[in-house]
């Protein structure tokens, strides 16, 4: 399966072999005798669910975690990675999932901090201007990585890898964060760096982008290598076989006819929301509208960076507003009020951070679940809390959501991401709003935990409550929303019923090219 | 008083009352840079004024004495350093400690140093301009710390700006995980800075004890430690601009002190509250603008971090 311009990968060494390679914490057995070879010049997938232990195996092979057992051989030579500096030597670049980027420095200064380089900030940044034109990364060194967009952060990392004349890079979910097109230029960038010998190691639990992009996939479930496959032999739904130990539950088309039966009430209400930025590198809200009535699903979807932010912040209250009448939930006005007040009008909130906004990563998760949901289940009874109930609640959504952890008991930041963002979506939910708000609710999560997501949402909805989703993944919001609006540079389009809205129309809005829009793109 | 000779002197008592506390907050700013708040100067300038001036009583020797009030004080750092950096104790408690620990040490080792007099730091005298009419006296005829506080913030300014070494400190302050992450030793390059600012703590307090009142008094520092470490914050982390807040603050003092010895007919309470109000009124106005604080500031400061995981 190997491209006509390399040799038959095959007789050469594989670059990187990992043999029986073991690691545990306390309490856990995170990989379990690994096995893996990546070839030359291929991009070898490593698929598995949340804490399968992906991320933790390429810790160890990047050299920021040491194995407990096993070995590990590159171009054929066994070697000891004692640390990122010594996988840099060898020739291994890491991409990290969340990333490894210094906000308050340039572009320039992270790259240099990840090269070792001695050369001066002025040759760098004419190199890195090199790379960023060869590969259509188009990033500028001189600016400080807060004020760059979440696919402007990647490319950084991606170029910081590549200064480093890599021989395998390791990128781990990269795509997590990217729009569609983002993404299908990513992929180009891949295939590309692969046809010049680089090999890739990818880290996913996307089926189809594995399918679409990679020569052969190792499956990991439960800390084992369970196969190896060739992604393009199989289907999706082998896939989500071998990597969920079952078959998946179908996704069920559950979306009824819009105005079916709903009430006329809307819940959450925007009338003419105008907000100016409060950080310099933030968007500006300018006459945003829109309703989401009782028993709907209204998706948002953009390109990161478009005001999405700034619009949470006003629906959740993070930002009050002069003008009380300018948001109205549950047919209060609400404007004017802070989360807690409005929560108290039946709202709750995903936060786009899980970390920070979502939960607090050094309490447990029972008091993560009572953060937010403590006027609920008689959770605080008289200002005292009730540490019983607290307990059963998070238990409850633990279960409900499938999410992998030590117990209620278990500290946030022990959690992955897509566990933790189960365990707070899942905390909303089972307060049962009257309106949900929430920012790219399976971002990071795998498919079957995604799937048990999206039931979920559409069972609240089901139930009456109005849902606002705000998403970069389209096939997210084509499958969950009864109408879909686009917001750009700040501005939202009408909204419309989903079935009505084609992928071209989708691209069109998204660059600001509706009435009203401020189109800014050629 | 001649008028141009109290000018002289007035702008001479500013520069040195500037100086122990340009030495300790360019200290304390590196030590931050790097994300370790470390509450302690003002005990480790009292642990550097007392080694420094019993190793003059003993010795004669300045230089001696300068060493040895900064190894003095970077001992205290380096308990600091283990507890916080190795044992992961909190830095904020940690930093307190050591300064009630610092007071009771200098005072136990001071004892016997009581009323000794010695002779002060000479001023460097260079040639051709030390001689010149007014500039030469408020200028360049100081002691050797005085100049040394300067360069010392020139240095840091250049060194945390433009160096690579500068660079790996801020890159460890302002996120520690991508730092580890990326294969620097953060605890390490913490450990460097908490002592180079327990090393500058102690060069101020050996500036005190040896030239500004050349003697030993218990808790002679009189609360200047507190002073470094709030221009720090107020200096929004900025070489300079501590530089100029230190000046502010001693030239204020100064100014104050001299009111209050014309018999100026204002609470001598309120006149010494001036400096401080004087200082945290400039600064706070050059540092209104918060994206700025938010570059400067080390987003990791005080955050405890425990490598691999």
């Amino acid at each position: 399966m190997a491209t006509s311009s390399t040799p038959p990968p095959e007789l050469a060494p594989p670059r990187l072999a990992l043999r029986d390679v073991c690691k545990s914490f306390p309490g856990v057995v995170v990989n379990d005798h690994v096995s893996l070879d990546v070839r030359p010049a291929e991009i070898h997938a490593l698929l598995g669910e949340n804490g399968a232990g992906k991320s933790t195996l390429m810790k160890i092979v990047h050299g920021v975690l040491a194995a407990d057992a096993g070995e590990i051989l590159w171009e054929g030579r066994p070697v000891r990675i004692d640390g990122p500096a010594e996988a840099r030597r060898l020739g291994i670049g890491m991409v990290f999932q969340h990333f490894a980027l210094f906000e308050s420095l340039t572009v320039a200064e992270n790259v240099a901090l990840g090269l070792g380089t001695r050369d001066t900030m002025k040759t760098l940044s004419a190199r890195i201007r090199a790379v960023s034109d060869g590969y259509g990364l188009a990033i500028q060194p001189e600016r400080h990585v807060h004020e760059l967009s979440v696919g402007e952060r990647q490319r950084v990392e991606i170029v910081r890898c590549l200064l480093g004349a890599p021989r395998l890079i390791i990128l781990d979910e990269p795509t997590s964060v990217l729009t569609p097109r983002e993404a299908l230029a990513l992929f180009e960038v891949l295939r590309r760096l692969r046809d010049e010998g680089c090999s890739i190691l990818y880290i996913s639990h996307k089926l189809d982008e594995i399918r679409m992009l990679c020569d052969r996939a190792s499956i990991l479930r439960g800390g084992r290598v369970v196969a190896t496959v060739d992604p393009r032999q199989e289907t999706a739904r082998s896939l989500a076989r071998l990597m969920i130990g079952t078959a998946p539950p179908d996704l069920k088309e559950r979306r009824r006819e819009p105005d079916a039966a709903t009430p006329a009430g809307a819940m959450l209400e925007v009338a003419g929301l105008d907000m100016d930025r409060d950080d310099p590198h933030g968007t500006d809200l300018r006459g945003v509208s829109f309703a989401v009535k009782a028993g709907e699903i209204l998706g948002i979807a953009g390109v990161a960076g478009n005001g999405q932010n700034a619009l949470m912040r006003a629906l959740s209250g993070e930002r009050r507003l002069a003008h009380p009448e300018v948001i109205r939930i549950a047919d209060r006005p609400a404007g004017h009020l802070g989360p807690r007040a409005r929560r108290g009008l039946g709202l709750a909130v995903v936060p786009e951070e899980r970390m920070g906004q979502g939960a607090v990563p050094d309490l447990t998760l029972a008091e993560n679940a009572l953060l937010s949901a403590y006027r609920h289940h008689g959770l605080v009874n008289r200002g005292l809390v009730h540490r019983n109930r607290s307990r059963d609640f998070a238990g409850r959504v633990i279960q409900a959501f499938n999410v992998i952890a030590h117990g209620s008991a278990a500290e946030a930041r022990s959690l992955s991401g897509g566990n933790l963002q189960k365990f707070i979506i899942g905390r909303e939910i089972l307060q049962q709003p009257r309106v949900l708000v929430a920012a790219h609710p399976t971002w990071g999560v795998d498919a079957g935990s995604a799937a048990a997501i999206h039931h979920a949402l559409v069972d609240l909805r089901d139930r009456g409550a109005a849902i606002l989703v705000i998403s970069q993944d389209l096939d997210e919001l084509y499958a969950l929303s009864d109408r879909i609006a686009v917001i750009a540079a700040g501005r939202l389009s009408e909204s419309r019923p989903t079935h009505a809205v084609t992928a071209e129309d989708m691209g069109v809005l998204m660059a600001g090219l509706f009435e009203g829009g401020n189109a800014h793109v050629a | 008083m001649d008028g141009l000779d109290g000018v002289v002197a007035l702008l001479v008592a500013m520069i040195r009352a500037a100086t122990p506390l340009a030495l300790a907050a360019v200290g304390e700013l590196v030590t931050e840079k790097s994300g370790v708040l470390n509450l302690g100067v003002e005990g480790m300038m009292l642990v550097g004024a007392v080694a420094a001036f019993a190793t003059a009583v003993m010795t004669g020797n300045p230089a001696l004495a300068i060493l040895a009030g900064m190894l003095g004080a970077m001992a205290l750092a380096l308990v600091f350093g283990i507890l916080t950096l190795g044992l992961l104790s909190n830095q904020v408690a940690t930093g307190l400690a050591l300064t009630i620990f610092g007071v009771g040490l200098s005072a136990f080792i001071g004892q016997g140093f009581i009323g000794i007099p010695i002779e002060g730091l000479d001023a460097l005298h260079i040639p051709g301009l030390s001689d010149l009419p007014l500039i030469g006296p408020v200028l360049f005829a100081h002691d050797p710390l005085v100049y040394a506080s300067v360069l010392a913030t020139i240095l840091v300014g250049w060194g945390l700006y433009r160096t690579r070494v500068g660079l790996v400190i801020r890159a460890v302050g302002e996120n520690h995980d991508a730092a580890h992450a990326l294969g620097y030793p953060v605890i390490g390059i913490r450990f460097l800075c908490v002592l180079f600012g327990g090393a500058m703590s102690g060069l101020a307090g050996a500036y005190l004890s040896l030239a500004y009142t050349p003697m030993w008094v218990e808790t002679m520092t009189a609360g200047r430690g507190w002073i470094a470490l709030a221009l720090v914050v107020f200096a929004t982390w900025k070489p300079g601009r501590v530089l100029l807040g230190a000046y502010l603050f001693g030239g204020v003092t100064i100014v104050q002190l001299h009111a209050q010895g014309a018999g100026l007919a204002v609470s001598s309470h309120l006149l010494s509250m001036l400096p401080y109000l004087a200082t945290i009124v400039v600064l706070v106005l050059i540092s209104r603008d918060r994206t700025r604080i938010r570059l400067n500031a080390p987003a990791c400061i005080g955050r405890p971090f425990r490598p691999s995981h």
